[in-house]
């Protein structure tokens, strides 16, 4: 019992790589849609992997259900809907722009727009400067430049 | 013996910072000149004392004394020479105290180098740079002490993470130190001029050396951390937008934002409170992204010492320095006036809008990365921000940067014609448009990124070279003596636009393969045959390996013998995968070994990977074209004085 403990832990501990030769679909463009789905999803117990990428048997096992879904004949947002549904949205690499999270996708546009026009109100305003008076040198500046020529 | 007085030496460091961080100061309010003296040795102290504790820190790693409980946390006798080394700030505790030894080797150097600058600004220049190091050298004493003992020494160390124990990761924290920590002369030239009252021209000069060597750095130092990355994790990506990675991403961005800002104060005397905000926020950046590799907010690949309580001290030297800064910044920004009058299409505008570009590109960065925090905290949505977000997100400025790159660069300055910009780069627009078709029509049925990508790397690439054939008048003689500052210029750009090339060929057109491979039984990968010969096992110093014997062949012909491994570090408990790759000028194959299979043979990942090294040969170009730019001799103090001399005589 014991040494069954001790292979199993060690069958645990060896690294799964990422896809493996016995889960590729045979039909290529089946696993093409897997493998670009399964870019999306995050792998559950990893730290900012998907499970494309992953190691973990965990994302195993998503990887195996993503493809039965695909070869059950669920489309690609059939298939991530079932997953969604079980793991909640956390799997989802890609944030839906659904509720407060237009706020995420709009950030970017919103703030190049008024970046863009703070910016070009500053630059008409230079346009529109006009050259300022040269101003003489203070005391302490012409004290300086007069101990720099010194040196020369 | 040794580690006690590094202890002390570090405590007498922290005493100096604070009386740097002081008496400077006063000295420059009421124009006190020995007070303001006080800085310049203290500086030179500070640094030599935690160079001390440094060295005595790496003498307890090198000589492996476990009584330490760091080195016994994070090494082991059988570790290699230089991860021993290494080691010492492959953890928390001695990150920090490299990251405060950078702190205060730029104060040193503020010292030795600011001759030129004016006294009272020079005072306050060092004292804000102490003012940092007091809040680092206090987080280290009180939460993160390196130099703590263990009553029972243990025989031997646990060993240092496995995926650390790597030359490219050795090195790797040492150059993004250096670029987060020299973001902070760029922060205390903007609050030493905010209390001066005074921006001009030569502050400009001062701070862009000191901005463009932090850039540099910090270039390289996320250069060396993607190629590990590309290498060491076993699928060959090179950047995963991982929270980690965006904190150094970030501060990179308005580095590169802060440089081009500062030529236009330089050179136009405009721009300059934005300057100064961006000076603030590129090192607020730098302060964010230790806040979050160290407080365990968010979840990553590299967090190391998670811990509430030290998360909650970074949090505070923060929120003290960014939003002092920032106080400091609404009080005074309305007397800093600009002076340079332009017109909506001129190189000034241009520089506004690659500031605009990145400092937005920025901004998406931070909300990308923060969003599942915020999602939490104020939605109760429970959600990742992952790669697919920023690869949309984010590339688009990106694109937008580089197509006005080649057109801005070349603007002139006051009033520039924007027909005549780009009449002038019709062959290189139609250069890159026939590459892109080349490529376009020689790839059949695959997406437009590649051609993309392509052109716009072209764009970017030949635009720098005709911005340089331009200045030097369309003659060969002139080209080789043009300032460094232009060689610069024009090879950081067309290493951006290398990186983009690379980028966009290995999205593009990489082949993968995934099989079992059995012994002696050859197969095709793209132009490519490879053959597994055996596996092996393999006693390395401190790991055992399984290491495979690929045979690389094309046209028949063996072109490479490459050895995949897996090794495993029995200390640490770890497995790791080293690839083996065959780099070539136009792409790599990228070879890694799996386990083996029950009906015989060996699990063997194939990828061919075009144009890879052309994202690192990106990033040395840039980091290059900057020291290019650093060498030049306006920069360089002792050459600046005999330039004035040979030109100003005459004028006398």
């Amino acid at each position: 019992m014991r040494q069954a403990l001790a292979i199993l832990l060690m069958v645990i501990a060896l690294p799964l790589s990422a896809v493996q030769p016995d889960e590729v679909l045979d039909d290529p463009v089946l696993e093409q849609r897997a493998r670009d789905l399964s870019k999306g999803l995050r792998c559950l117990v990893c730290q900012n992997e998907s499970i494309d990428e992953s190691e973990a048997p965990l994302a195993r096992d998503l990887r195996l259900l993503v493809r039965e879904r695909l070869v059950g004949g669920d489309s690609d947002s059939q298939a991530i809907d079932f997953i969604v549904d079980r793991y909640g949205e956390y799997v989802l690499l890609r944030p839906t722009v659904t509720g407060s999270n237009w706020l995420l996708w709009a950030a970017g546009p919103l703030m190049l727009l008024l970046a863009s026009a703070i910016g070009f109100g500053y630059l008409r305003t230079r346009q529109g400067a006009s050259e300022p008076e040269v101003v003489a040198l203070s005391d302490t500046e012409k004290n300086r430049l007069a101990e720099l020529l010194k040196d020369e | 013996m040794i580690t006690e007085l590094g202890h002390f030496v570090l405590i007498l460091a922290f005493l100096i910072a604070i009386v740097q961080a002081v008496v400077p100061l006063i000295g420059a309010h009421k124009h006190w000149y020995g007070w303001m003296a006080v800085a310049e040795p203290a500086a030179k102290m500070q640094f030599l004392f935690t160079a001390f504790a440094f060295a005595a820190l790496t003498y307890a790693f090198v000589t492996s004394d476990f009584s330490l409980r760091l080195v016994w946390l994070n090494s082991h006798s059988a570790k290699p020479m230089l991860y021993k080394v290494s080691g010492v700030w492959g953890n928390h505790e001695g990150s920090m105290l490299l990251w405060v030894l950078i702190l205060t080797l730029f104060g040193a150097c503020a010292a030795w180098f600011g001759d030129n600058l004016p006294p009272t600004l020079r005072a306050r220049v060092l004292a804000i740079q102490s003012s940092v190091a007091v809040a680092f050298f206090a987080f280290i004493l009180f939460t993160s002490n390196p130099f703590l003992r263990l009553a029972v020494p243990p025989f031997d160390g646990q060993d240092l993470n496995p995926l650390l124990q790597d030359p490219g990761l050795a090195f790797h924290p040492p150059f993004l130190y250096l670029g987060y920590v020299g973001l902070s002369m760029a922060f205390s030239f903007a609050v030493a001029a905010l209390l001066e009252g005074r921006v001009d021209a030569a502050w400009a000069r001062w701070v862009r050396p000191w901005t463009l060597a932090a850039w540099v750095f910090l270039t390289i130092g996320i250069g060396l951390g993607s190629w590990w990355a590309y290498y060491e994790l076993g699928w060959g990506g090179f950047w995963f937008w991982d929270p980690v990675e965006n904190a150094s991403f970030m501060p990179w961005l308005l580095a590169a934002a802060l440089l081009h800002s500062a030529i236009v104060v330089e050179k136009r005397e405009s721009l300059k409170s934005w300057t100064i905000l961006l000076a603030i926020l590129a090192f607020g950046f730098s302060l964010i992204g230790t806040f979050i590799v160290r407080s365990g907010l968010l979840t990553s690949v590299h967090a190391f010492a998670n811990d509430p309580e030290r998360g909650v001290f970074i949090l505070m030297i923060l929120a003290f320095f960014t939003g002092g800064a920032l106080i400091l910044f609404a009080m005074r920004a309305s007397t800093m006036e600009a002076k340079g009058v332009f017109s909506v299409v001129s190189r000034e505008s241009a520089l506004v809008s690659n500031n605009i570009l990145l400092a937005v590109s920025c901004f998406v960065v931070f909300v990308g990365t923060l969003w599942p925090m915020f999602a939490e905290m104020f939605f109760d949505r429970k959600l990742s921000v992952g790669p697919p977000f920023f690869n949309m997100a984010f590339t688009p400025f990106m694109i937008a940067l580089g197509l006005i790159l080649p057109i801005g660069s070349t603007l002139a300055w006051k009033r520039g014609k924007i027909g005549r910009a780009v009449h002038q780069m019709r062959y290189v627009f139609g250069l890159a448009l026939a590459l892109a078709l080349l490529v376009w029509v020689m790839q059949t049925g695959r997406s437009l990124m590649g051609p993309l990508g392509l052109f716009l790397g072209a764009w970017v690439v030949f635009g720098a070279a005709l911005d340089l054939w331009m200045r030097a008048q369309r003659k060969l003689d002139r080209l080789l003596r043009l300032p460094r500052a232009d060689w610069g210029k024009a090879v950081a750009h067309a290493g951006l636009g290398v990186t983009m090339f690379g980028i966009a060929g290995l999205l593009a057109w990489q082949v993968e393969d995934i099989r079992v491979a059995k012994i002696d039984e050859p197969f095709t990968v793209g132009q490519f045959e490879l053959e597994l010969k055996g596996v092996k096992r393999v006693q390395g110093p401190n790991y055992l390996s399984t290491m495979g014997d690929v045979i690389l062949r094309q046209d028949g012909v063996d072109i490479a013998l490459l050895n995949p491994e897996k090794r495993n570090y029995p200390v640490a408990q770890m497995p790791t995968t080293e690839a083996a790759i065959d780099y070539r000028f136009l792409r790599d194959v990228y070879v890694v070994i799996g386990d083996p299979q029950q009906g015989g043979g060996w699990t063997l990942r194939t990828y061919i990977k075009p144009l890879a090294n052309w994202i690192w040969a990106g990033t040395l170009l840039m980091a290059l074209g900057g020291f290019l730019s650093l060498s030049d001799r306006r920069f360089r103090v002792a050459a600046g004085a005999r330039k004035r001399r040979e030109t100003h005589v005459p004028a006398q």
